[in-house]
């Protein structure tokens, strides 16, 4: 069996498996961009007292889920979710879906993930991909980081749904519940709710290690980083910061160039001057976020570290802080066509 | 980020797919592009790997001189850490803790070294034996 179904390759996981799910079920404008925007997702936080692999725990986006969710109720498209406590169960459900002819988004993680490089296999439990379809013991996947559809056997599917640890996805599914065409002033009144939702989740989030402040307090702290961890892990530190930012997913950036891109795309549907030129700023401040990322290459490589060239880690990030909370505060201060 | 500076250094996932990258192409609009790599973050991932390695080493040392149990071994070999292996194998993480130490580890069941030997992909022998082929 094989659902008529279109694999979309995108930079975020997340973002992909929304932008496929909403085209195929008839909303056409979507974008990976809109879904990002729309979702929310831009964001930063720091959790100085949690580990990651042995690293900091950094993050350039909202909460996994969360951009599926929130996209899918703004543009009023009711969604269903499911974990599951067994595994037959979980099958047994995915089966139904695909025989009712409805391809599924499932968290996995992607330890156990065969097509994926072994150097990308950490345990990391917030990956999303779509099955589409089952050919005899195969399932048909289509997993948004890649450029091709791909398939997983029934057991390495099932062992990737039930992978452990933190964000376990419990065979966790989730699909639009029904086709629903949805107009330009929907889209409209998506972007704005989206854009407003992230002014708040970057400018007045409490507390000092989310948003923008969170980006200060990270700089803060990476110009410590060299006396208190000594040179080597602070290197490692660094290098962690750098794959969050710019690995698989990202599009570049920690995420600012799709931002910055949801800006460029949000301006042909609301013509306001004013997106153009902070979509501009966000580009700017991917731009920092990326020489940030070289710097500190030459860190954890050995060819620099002394605390200055950690300090110039902290000038860079602080520089983003300040370009993104202008472009927030220039967000907030827009002028919305009733 | 400029079409022409998107940078194209071969990596790992570059051999199997090209990553999708937000790019500004000549008239300031956004487009996507696919690239095959950057050196700054191959070389981020090669930092993260090599530190995993010295680990596994550090691990291999402490069983030979019996400080550890050869399951810390192969917990750093299989990158996981103590949440992961109690989530996996239904043991409490106290209990993971207590079987870490190289006297609790003797002392095991052999349906509890079953357990860890299935979790790491291995046979309860090499599971004693810390023999393990690195793939």
């Amino acid at each position: 069996m094989k659902l008529d179904f279109k694999h979309t390759q995108a930079a975020h996981c997340e973002n992909g498996v929304t932008t496929s799910l909403l085209r195929h079920h008839g909303v056409n404008q979507i974008t990976e961009p809109l879904a990002f925007g729309i979702g929310s997702g831009l964001f930063f936080i720091y959790i100085p007292f949690m580990k990651i692999n042995n690293g900091p725990a950094i993050a350039f986006r909202t909460q996994p889920g969360l951009i599926f969710s929130r996209t899918c109720k703004a543009l009023d498209i009711p969604v269903a979710r499911k974990k599951f406590r067994s595994k037959k169960e979980a099958e047994k459900i995915l089966m139904e879906c695909l025989a009712a002819g409805q391809p599924v988004g499932c968290q996995v993680g992607v330890y156990y993930l065969t097509y994926f490089p072994k150097e990308y296999r950490f345990h990391f439990n917030a990956h999303n991909l779509i099955v589409f379809g089952k050919e005899e013991d195969n399932f048909l996947i289509s997993d948004p980081v890649m450029e091709m559809a791909t398939s997983l056997s029934s057991y390495e599917l099932e062992r990737v749904r039930f992978a452990k640890g933190a964000f376990a996805p419990r065979g966790q599914l989730y699909y639009p519940k029904e086709k629903r065409e949805v107009t330009n002033e929907q889209i409209k009144k998506a972007i704005k709710t989206g854009i407003n939702r992230n002014i708040t989740l970057m400018l007045r989030i409490p507390g000092p290690i989310a948003g923008i402040r969170g980006i200060r307090f990270m700089a803060k702290k990476i110009s410590q980083w060299r006396d208190k961890l000594g040179p080597k892990k602070a290197g490692s530190y660094l290098a962690q910061l750098v794959r969050m930012q710019e690995e698989i997913g990202t599009g570049g950036g920690g995420f600012r160039f799709i931002y910055a891109a949801f800006l460029q795309e949000a301006h042909a549907y609301h013509p306001i001057p004013e997106l153009i030129d902070i979509s501009k700023q966000f580009t700017k401040s991917g731009d920092i976020w990326r020489s940030a990322a070289v710097q500190a290459a030459g860190i954890y490589k050995g060819r620099i570290g002394s605390q200055a060239d950690f300090d110039v880690m902290s000038d860079y990030l602080r520089a983003s802080a300040d370009i993104e909370k202008q472009a927030f505060q220039a967000l907030s201060k827009i002028k919305w066509p009733a | 980020m400029k079409k022409e500076e998107l940078p194209q250094d071969l990596g790992a996932l570059g051999k199997i797919t090209g990553e999708v990258c937000y790019v500004v192409d000549e008239s300031g609009n956004y487009t996507t592009q696919l690239s095959n790599g950057w050196e700054v973050k191959s070389s981020a991932l090669e930092v993260a790997w090599k530190d995993v390695e010295q680990r596994i080493q550090e691990a291999h040392n402490k069983v030979i001189n019996k400080e550890a149990s050869p399951i810390l071994f192969f917990m750093e070999l299989r990158v996981m850490d103590i949440p992961i292996v109690a989530a996996y194998t239904g043991f409490w993480k106290w209990q993971v803790k207590k079987h870490l130490k190289y006297k609790n580890f003797e002392k095991l069941s052999a349906s509890r070294l079953a357990k860890y030997a299935a979790l790491f992909e291995v046979s309860v022998e090499e599971l004693k034996t810390m023999k393990a082929d690195e793939t």
